[in-house]
C-alpha cells in the first residue's frame, strides 16, 4: 500500500506557530474562557433571583478590581472567540482560504475584538455599570 | 506473515460515519450566538451597575427573559459540542475521555437548567 506523498496533518512537534495557527489555538483557548466565564453569569443570575444581600455581595465580589480584570479579560476572548467564529463560518461556507485573506481577515478579527471590548466597557463604565 | 489485503487492513478506519450533525449543530449554535452575545454583553454593560431592583425589573421584563433563556440553552450547548471535541482532541485515555464527555454534558445541561430557572423565578417572582 503506497505510503508516501501522501498529506498529512501538521504534526504540532515539528510545526512553525505562525500567526494564524496562533490565532486559531486561541479561538480554542477562548472557547474554553467563555465556558468557564459563563460561570459568572450564572453566579450572577442566581444571586440576583436570591435577593438583595446575594446580588450585592455579587456585585461587590464582579465590581473589585480582581473581579473587573476577570471580567474583562472573559470579554476580550469572548469577543476574539465572537469574531474569529465568524471567520470559521466563512471558511466553512469554503471562502477565505487564500494565504493573504487568511492572513488578513485574522488581523480583522483580533482588531474586532479589541475594538467590541473597549467599547462594551466604555458604555459599562460611562452608565454606571461595570460590575 | 499477514495475509489480510490492504482494504481488509483499512475497513472499519475510515470514517466514523458520523459528526455531521455534530458539526452542524455547533455551527447552528454558533450563529444563534453571534447575535445574542452581543446584545447580552451591551445590555449587561449598561443595566448591571443600576442597583438591584433595576437589574431585576430588567432580567424580569419577557423580551430579556426570553433573550437570556435562548442565550444560556444556546450557549451551553454549544459549549458542551465545542468541548467534547477538545477533550476527543487530548484526552487519549479512551475511558477517561469517556467520563469527561459524560461529566460535560451532565455540567452543561445542570449549569444551564440552573441559569434558566433563576431568570424565571426572577420572572415570575413579582
Ligand atoms: C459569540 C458567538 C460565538 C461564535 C460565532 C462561535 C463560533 C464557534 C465556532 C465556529 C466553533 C468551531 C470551531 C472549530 O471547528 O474549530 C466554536 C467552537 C467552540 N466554542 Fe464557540 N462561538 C461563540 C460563542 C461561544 C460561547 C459563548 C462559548 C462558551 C460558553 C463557546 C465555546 C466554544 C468551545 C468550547 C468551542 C470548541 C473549541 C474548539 O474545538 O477548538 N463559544 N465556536
Amino acid at each position: 500500500m503506497p505510503t508516501d506523498n501522501r498529506p498529512l496533518s501538521p504534526h504540532l512537534q515539528i510545526y512553525r506557530p505562525q500567526w494564524t495557527s496562533g490565532l486559531s489555538i486561541c479561538h480554542r483557548l477562548a472557547g474554553v474562557v467563555n465556558t468557564i466565564g459563563s460561570l459568572l453569569v450564572i453566579y450572577w443570575l442566581v444571586s440576583l433571583a436570591s435577593g438583595p444581600a446575594a446580588f450585592e455581595r455579587a456585585q461587590a465580589i464582579l465590581g473589585s478590581w480582581p473581579g473587573l480584570f476577570v471580567l474583562f479579560f472573559f470579554s476580550l476572548a469572548l469577543f476574539y472567540h465572537l469574531c474569529n467564529g465568524v471567520r470559521h463560518l466563512f471558511w466553512d461556507a469554503g471562502k477565505g482560504f487564500e494565504l493573504d485573506t487568511a492572513w488578513r481577515s485574522g488581523q480583522a478579527a483580533v482588531a474586532g475584538a479589541v475594538g467590541l471590548t473597549v467599547i462594551v466597557w466604555i458604555v459599562a463604565l460611562t452608565t454606571g455599570g461595570g460590575g | 506473515m499477514n495475509l489480510r489485503t490492504p482494504v481488509k487492513e483499512a475497513r472499519g478506519l475510515g470514517s466514523a460515519k458520523g459528526g455531521t450533525h455534530h458539526w452542524l449543530m455547533q455551527r447552528v449554535s454558533a450563529i444563534a450566538l453571534l447575535l445574542l452575545v452581543l446584545w447580552f454583553a451591551f445590555s449587561i454593560a449598561i443595566n448591571a451597575g443600576g442597583g438591584y431592583e433595576a437589574a431585576r425589573a430588567w432580567i424580569a421584563s419577557p423580551i430579556t427573559a426570553g433573550a437570556v433563556i435562548l442565550l444560556l440553552a444556546a450557549a451551553f450547548y454549544h459549549a458542551q459540542l465545542g468541548l467534547q471535541v477538545v477533550l476527543e482532541d487530548y484526552v487519549g485515555n479512551k475511558a477517561v475521555q469517556l467520563a469527561a464527555v459524560i461529566a460535560v454534558k451532565f455540567l452543561a445541561v445542570i449549569l444551564a437548567l440552573t441559569g434558566i430557572l433563576a431568570v424565571l423565578s426572577i420572572a415570575f417572582g413579582g
